[in-house]
């Protein structure tokens, strides 16, 4: 059941990218291409997602305590604004700039079947693997563990 | 290249992301970010794929069928297949450590009115609008 229903909220996520222009890089560099062929399509996509999700958020979470699939909800605790907060989302937004694709729109994207978005996620997924190794790397390195060999 | 503005399709494409948010809230409890569910069923994986897996699958059939079934999606990639990978890599390597993207932070946080997401989205979209400036109008590429 948890499978079926992600499976079709996962359908609608796709349809709404799709559908919205966020799967196509040349409409989404676009919207950042103030100085040029500007298209302010994204400011809707972007309005419309975040004014939904914030009234059906407050619905969630003020009629009921937990989901009703897990006994909680998962919601990040951080509340701190650290360095690689900042650092990484600026990284990924020069990255975007010079793809034209983000996780999000990507991943439905692939759903059209063009090369380019292969090989983008390709390399989208090497670059969450490095950083993810990276980080444990220097974790292990930076931690005073005197029971465990280095 | 010049893409068409779309209003409406925007705006409604819009609503049903966040008909998506909600719904993944409202029964699995999570926040619908693109970032964290895809980096759950890479290495190392996160014992529960299964949902994640899912989530996916149905986010990539999803425009499968819409097109199969006679829908247009306008697709176009101006950047080069080298940009492509450059930009790809230092994506995944932003959006780790930047803990999400625009559906986790500029949707699902910025919907929290979490100081972390908003924080983060005000960055990236700086960011993206420089490089894009750059890209286009310095390098002129």
């Amino acid at each position: 059941m948890k499978i079926l229903t992600s499976l079709i909220i996962g359908a609608i996520f796709g349809i709404g990218i799709a559908i919205s222009g966020m799967a196509n890089p040349a409409k989404v560099l676009n919207f950042f291409d103030l100085a040029g062929t500007w298209d302010p399509s994204l400011a809707f996509v972007m309005g419309g997602a975040l004014i939904t999700t914030a009234i059906g958020y407050r619905v969630v979470f003020g009629a009921r305590s937990q989901p009703l699939f897990e006994t909680s909800f998962a919601l990040p605790t951080n509340r701190k604004l650290d360095f690689p907060l900042i650092a990484g989302s600026a990284t990924f937004g020069v990255g975007w700039g010079i793809s034209g694709f983000c996780p999000g729109g990507a991943i439905p994207a692939l759903g059209l079947g063009y090369s380019e978005t292969f090989i983008f996620i390709a390399a989208m997924c090497v670059g969450i693997v490095l950083a993810g190794s990276l980080k444990s790397m220097v974790i292990r390195n930076t931690q005073d563990i005197p029971f465990t060999e280095k | 290249m010049i893409t068409e503005f779309t209003p409406y399709l925007s705006l409604g494409g819009g609503v049903l992301i966040g008909i998506s948010a909600i719904l993944l809230m409202a029964f699995h409890g999570r926040i619908a970010g693109m970032t964290g569910i895809l980096a759950g069923i890479l290495p190392p994986f996160s014992s529960d794929w299964a949902w994640r897996a899912a989530f996916i699958a149905g986010a990539i059939f999803a425009p499968t069928i819409f097109v199969m079934a006679g829908g247009t999606i306008p697709f176009a990639v101006p950047p080069s297949t080298t940009l492509l990978v450059i930009g790809g890599l230092i994506v995944g390597v932003g959006v780790y450590f930047g803990s999400g993207c625009t559906s986790g932070h500029g949707v699902c946080g910025m919907a929290r009115l979490s100081p972390r997401s908003i924080t983060a989205t005000i960055v990236f979209m700086i960011a993206t609008f420089i490089t894009v400036y750059v890209i286009r109008h310095v390098i002129g590429a």
